[in-house]
């Protein structure tokens, strides 16, 4: 059994008197690549929000690692525990170069003095090394917001993956990418999942059906439930709820 | 492929070349100008210095800021203080309002190694304790803008009604020298002249080694997305206040050159209107380039004088139609459609085009 990574207990959240998430538990073991689906206000975006620090629940709590309780904890402070996320619509620094991106995003010293400091020669290399993963070597000089949709999503994941978090997060990667793009997205993030732990949230099922082991499925604001995804998609209340109503999975399935 | 000729214009008018000769005519000027333009162009300088500090803040990271004429005349008043004690040991102001005794506070301004340096840290302090709390509470904006502005109103009351300690409406006035030279010498305005121009070009070296230095993208990834920034690990807040507070010391410096020069500072220096009017300076020249930031100073307050010569009741429509014009036609601001002169940008495509094969060589 390995060591979860990330442990929710018993978390909601309340926009209002909307409950987005109602009492969830959900853990995740480290290494583990893990999707998470759900139809439209499931809470699946939420969910990723009270890990990083976006949202406070008010209820539950977050225990990350060897039980660092993020209740407490602030956004950045957060991320520098190792918690990294690429959200839903592509944002990248649309004013600064591919590599000025990079630049910001790798990991290293983030204080006032550290920033007047020149990058090193290791983190030039581990820079270009993430950006040859997302074959964005060639647009290094690019300015991010001359960057297509696809190539957007990809520099944010690269910037992500060259945090080195122990946890990554990725909000709907495929959303507006060619099937091609899609395919080699699956395969960087199954690369990225060999020596860290990410968790997707995705619509796509073609893609799920593809790159999921295992599959959470959220449903109003709830965990209903968890397995493979040849488990879940059997799973009656599953179909009821969601794969079911042929709707929003057959749509997005294209 | 750009011609040879359009390039050197570029890189003259861009880079080191437009700055050499800014410089060269920075230190001639004096020769041409009578003694009052030059103390005039002198005045405006100090005013650039300014410009900088706002453009680093609102050009590169985005917070509007409607209350930099506070730093300005905090730094003006520590001045103010210090060139008033040289001549008199207790101002003339202060007798009139019944004191007989320099108040406690005022007794250090009287030495230079106290008042010098207060210049920059009374600004940054005011700027700290208003700049943490607000960016903490992620503050920004709009809000940002007309909670500083709100400053700029409560320091300009605040400097009025206090009269005996700050000489109320009219401010600190009749000062005399500095050093042992009379402020009333032509020598020795050629001279503050002489100090302010180097400043700016000490100034302007500085903010633009700061922006070419990681800070500087850490600046405008705060401009263009301060969550992903966040979530990148970075706390903005501490970047935040760090520049707010950079710009407040830029202005206060500016404000004590400015003090020898006019020989006054007063309460009129320190309100909304003043504030706003820094703002228009750099939206003229052109955010987020810095050199825009000073042709922007100069080239409104050049169009004030000018024009309030020649129209004097009629300035301010003249200001408003200025700043309206260059909002709504050309956002760049002057800087903007200069680089956007149809040969200038033959030029800057070209040299894109040579960076963007350079890189694909190097890939």
């Amino acid at each position: 059994m390995e060591k979860a990574i990330v442990r929710i207990e018993g978390v909601s959240v309340d926009f209002s008197g909307f409950k987005a998430l109602n009492k969830v538990d959900f853990s995740m073991d480290t290494g583990e690549l893990r999707f998470l689906i759900g139809p439209n206000g499931a809470g699946k975006t939420t969910l990723l929000d009270v890990i990083c620090g976006k949202v406070k629940p008010i209820e539950g709590r977050v225990l990350f690692g060897d039980g660092i309780d993020f209740e407490k904890l602030t956004d950045y402070k957060i991320a520098r525990c190792g918690v990294s996320r690429k959200f839903q619509t592509p944002s990248v620094f649309e004013n600064l170069t591919v590599f000025e991106n990079m630049e910001l995003a790798v990991k290293g010293g983030r204080g006032l003095l550290a920033s007047f400091r020149k990058h090193t020669s290791t983190e030039k290399d581990r820079i270009h090394a993430a950006l040859r993963t997302v074959d964005l070597e060639k647009r290094v000089f690019s300015k991010a917001g001359d960057l297509s949709h696809g190539e957007k999503q990809w520099l944010e994941i690269a910037m992500t993956i060259t945090q080195e978090p122990a946890l990554l997060m990725v909000d709907e990667p495929v959303a507006g990418m060619t099937g091609r793009e899609r395919s080699r997205t699956g395969e960087i993030l199954m690369e990225t999942a060999r020596d860290r732990s990410v968790l997707v949230v995705e619509h796509d099922m073609n893609f799920v059906r593809r790159f999921a082991r295992t599959v959470t499925v959220l449903h109003e604001g709830r965990l209903l439930c968890e397995g493979t995804f040849q488990e879940v998609g059997n799973d009656p209340t599953v179909i009821d709820v969601y794969l079911g109503r042929g709707g929003e999975a057959q749509e997005n399935g294209h | 492929m750009a011609t040879k000729k359009s390039r050197f214009l570029e890189s003259t008018l861009n880079g080191h070349g437009a700055f050499f000769i800014g410089c060269v005519v920075l230190f001639v000027l004096p020769l041409l100008l009578s003694d009052f333009r030059l103390n005039l162009l002198g005045k405006f300088l100090t005013f650039a210095i300014v410009a900088l500090g706002i453009d680093l803040v609102w050009g590169y990271t985005g917070i509007l800021t409607l209350g930099h004429s506070v730093f300005f005349s905090l730094g003006a008043y520590a001045m103010g203080m210090y060139l008033k004690l040289q001549s008199e040991s207790l101002p003339d102001f202060m007798m009139w309002s019944g004191l007989t005794k320099l108040p406690w506070f005022w007794k250090p301004f009287a030495h230079a190694w106290f008042a010098f340096p207060m210049v920059i840290l009374v600004p940054v302090a005011v700027a700290v304790v208003i700049g943490v709390p607000t960016f903490r509470a992620r503050i920004k904006g709009p809000y940002f803008a007309i909670l500083t502005q709100a400053l700029a109103l409560v320091f300009s009351i605040l400097f009025i009604g206090q009269q005996p300690y700050t000489g109320g409406t009219n401010g600190i006035t009749n000062l005399q020298g500095i050093f042992g030279y009379s402020l009333s010498e032509p020598a020795t305005m050629r001279g503050l002249y002489l100090v302010t121009a180097v400043m700016l070009i000490l100034v302007f070296l500085f903010a633009k080694w700061l922006v070419s230095t990681k800070t500087g993208r850490i600046l405008v990834a705060i401009r263009d997305g301060e969550n992903r920034f966040r979530f990148l690990g970075y706390n903005s807040t501490l970047f935040k206040v760090a520049v707010f507070a950079l710009s407040a010391a830029l202005a206060g410096l500016a404000g004590a050159l400015y003090v020898p020069q006019v020989g006054i500072i007063s309460p009129s220096m320190m309100g909304i209107l003043p504030s706003v009017e820094m703002a228009i300076w750099v939206a003229v020249g052109g955010r987020g380039t810095l050199i825009g930031a000073v042709v922007g100073a100069l080239v409104v307050n050049f169009a004030k004088t000018y024009l309030s010569e020649s129209f004097p009741s009629s300035w301010l429509y003249f200001q408003g139609a200025l700043f309206v014009g260059v909002v709504l036609l050309f956002p760049q601001g002057i800087v903007g459609l200069v680089a956007k002169l149809p040969w200038l940008r033959k030029a800057r495509i070209a040299a894109a085009a040579d960076q963007e094969s350079a890189s694909a060589v190097r890939g």
